[in-house]
């Protein structure tokens, strides 16, 4: 044993390495910071993005100098790939705070009383008011619009979609399951306006040429959904572990007794988290209820009649026809995507509370 | 067939017997032994256990050891059906619960499921409902539509038949899967036996816990073999010489060969003087 230990010829290292300090690691993120100003302004293009595309770069790097000075290789590497890391996580997070900053700074000014009661049916006086700078003209019937279109499409897509996850989990063997995954994928990657022309193509059949509805734009949206829905349950379901499943089988419960009462609840947080997602993912949808549901000036709540408008669809016709002046309809475009940001964002608080409230307890 | 009709009998009577004190209930007229002849469990073209024929004695704890892959959980599952659950798999050959055959044409796997109960090697309560409902999971899930106190009875008198209930009497309603690993599988025992199956599957009940939780549900399946035929499968030797009344030694000719049943016998003789010189081997640690 002891010529074994004596024969092992490795330097001898201490288990105390050599360690960046606290004020090194600040150090290199203000230089890299000076940097990012100076090196621009100097070059004479000072704008917000050179400072952070130089001030990345060398916060990169200088990580790599410093630390291959101060520490080992090993601790190089580590530092560097966490500084891509975290560079790359701002990067990310910027454009999203960007927008919703933007949203709200530019949409406040008309999220007034008048925008969130009023329609676009503007009377002679309303259009004297506007020209005169005052706040006229509002987003009520496309609100309305916008959740009537989205339920219907919810209303389709949902059951559609869990069925579907429900028999490729549980039953789907073979040929048929494979084809409808396959299928499923295709649908996921068919281009918004090919949905609208589909859905809007299916209703002329049914109420004739030249008809837009809301449910053929709810229809519309559904084709996009589905696909989503049965992805995201489908992995939830898959997620459930067997033995939950074996210990109902071994209490003499049948199979479509199993799955409503054990496999669905154990799941049913993470499914709810899906279909937020994927109801989310259409609300902002313009390109196919153009189509389909064309647009309206007023509130329309008979989706089986007439045309009705949906948020996204409102604020491209308020940018792209603004009306006299120019800013009236340019604001009410801002408005109203605020307005749908804060759908989208109450639409996600409310999956993470049904998620939190449904979850299996005890798993902490 | 006639399997059918008393099992239906059976789950529309649950209210009534459940009523009952655990003694006097009814015990379906017969012994609950289970007689299995010749039988081979295939998954697809895959012959996984040969040619096993015994006599699992009603009301007695039979214990099948062997090395592992050697086929013994596969026909522990196939004593109620489970195995079915895998695609492919499928038997041949005959099992015989009080006479009646659980494979006959006319036979539906979940009414021999709620007759032959199952305890699985990893505690599995369901982690969305309360211990009190993990309890009559079995009851509620099947549709039997009780009143609450019926399923207070049940409730108190299957976790105190599992040993559990001084544990959890004052927390019926907190989840399941808060209880400690020992008390979760007496959970799942309580479970199990709530719908009162005549014969109790255990697949290594206790190979996920320690030697204290080990000690209780052994303790529990000496009390549980006077009302329940008690099959289990366990790698510990000394647990089916300490708890078991007849073992079944099971064993693998190599990789790729059927599973099959060496030698079953008392659990005295087979640890002491068995028949087959692999059964002797085996017990005394000389291979596996």
């Amino acid at each position: 044993m002891t010529s074994v230990m004596n024969d092992v010829t490795a330097p001898t290292v201490g288990l105390d390495a050599r360690r960046m300090s606290r004020a090194a690691e600040g150090a290199i993120a203000a230089v890299s910071l000076l940097l990012g100003i100076s090196i621009p302004n100097l070059l004479g293009n000072g704008k917000w993005g050179w400072i952070l595309i130089v001030a990345a770069l060398s916060y990169v790097s200088l990580t790599y100098v410093g630390s291959r000075v101060l520490e080992d290789r090993r601790q190089a590497t580590d530092r560097v790939m966490r500084a891509t890391l975290t560079v790359a996580f701002v990067l990310v997070m910027l454009p999203l705070l960007s927008v919703t900053w933007t949203v709200i700074r530019e949409g406040v000014s008309r999220f007034d009383g008048t925008f969130l009661g009023g329609t676009m049916r503007l009377t002679p006086e309303d259009l004297l008011a506007q020209r005169e700078g005052f706040a006229a003209g509002g987003a009520f019937h496309a609100m309305v619009g916008t959740l009537i279109i989205t339920g219907l499409a919810a209303a389709i897509a949902i059951p559609l979609g869990l069925l579907t996850a429900v028999y490729l989990v549980e039953y789907g063997r073979g040929r048929l399951a494979r084809a409808i995954t396959t299928m499923v994928d295709v649908m996921t990657g068919i281009p918004s306006i090919v949905a609208g022309l589909f859905a809007y193509a299916l209703f002329v059949i049914i109420f004739g040429p030249g008809s837009r509805t809301g449910i053929a734009g709810g229809v519309a949206l559904s084709v996009l959904m589905t696909p989503v829905v049965v992805r995201s349950a489908e992995e939830m379901l898959r997620l459930v572990p067997n033995e939950l499943r074996e210990a109902s089988y071994a209490l003499g419960v049948p199979k479509w007794r199993t799955i409503l009462k054990v496999v669905i609840p154990t799941a049913v947080a993470g499914i709810l988290t899906g279909i937020t997602l994927a109801v989310a993912r259409v609300i902002g949808e313009t390109a196919p209820l153009l189509i389909a549901a064309g647009l309206a000036q007023e509130t329309n709540v008979n989706p089986f009649d007439g045309r009705m408008t949906s948020l996204p669809v409102f604020t491209y016709y308020q940018y792209v026809q603004p009306g006299i002046p120019t800013e009236a309809g340019v604001e009410r475009a801002w408005a109203a995507a605020l307005m749908l940001v804060l759908i989208v964002a109450a639409l996600f608080v409310l999956a993470r509370v049904l998620a939190n409230v449904l979850k299996p307890k005890g798993l902490r | 067939m006639m399997l059918d009709r008393e099992i239906t009998m059976r789950g529309s009577s649950v209210t009534d017997e459940s009523t009952l004190p655990g003694d006097a209930r009814p015990t379906s007229g017969a012994n609950r032994g289970i007689s299995v002849f010749d039988l081979n469990i295939y998954y697809g073209d895959f012959l996984a256990v040969a040619d096993v024929s015994m006599e699992i004695e009603a009301r007695s704890i039979t214990a099948l050891i062997g090395p592992s892959g050697c086929g013994k959980s596969t026909f522990l599952r196939s004593l109620n059906r489970m195995h079915e659950v895998i695609d492919g798999a499928r038997v041949e050959g005959s099992v015989r619960l009080d006479g009646e055959d659980l494979y006959g044409s006319g036979v539906d796997p979940v009414a021999v499921r709620r007759r032959v109960g199952m305890v699985f090697q990893r505690p599995n309560p369901f982690p969305t409902m309360s211990i009190y409902d993990n309890v009559v999971a079995g009851i509620r899930l099947n549709s039997a539509k009780l009143r609450r106190a019926e399923t207070d009875e049940i409730v108190e008198r299957s976790l105190r038949g599992a040993n559990l209930w001084e544990e959890v009497k004052d927390r019926l309603d907190q989840p399941g899967s808060g209880l400690s690993g020992g008390q979760q599988q007496r959970l799942c025992i309580a479970r199990a036996t709530a719908v009162e199956p005549d014969v109790l599957l255990m697949d290594e009940p206790c190979s996920a816990l320690d030697p204290i939780s080990t000690l209780a549900i052994e303790q529990l399946m000496l009390e549980l073999k006077e009302n329940f035929t008690i099959v289990i499968v366990t790698h510990n030797m000394q647990q089916a010489a300490r708890v078991s009344d007849r073992t079944g030694f099971f064993n693998i000719a190599g990789t790729g060969k059927p599973g099959r049943l060496i030698e079953i016998d008392d659990t005295k003789r087979m640890f002491s003087n068995p028949t087959e010189q692999a059964t002797q081997d085996y017990v005394t640690g000389r291979f596996g």
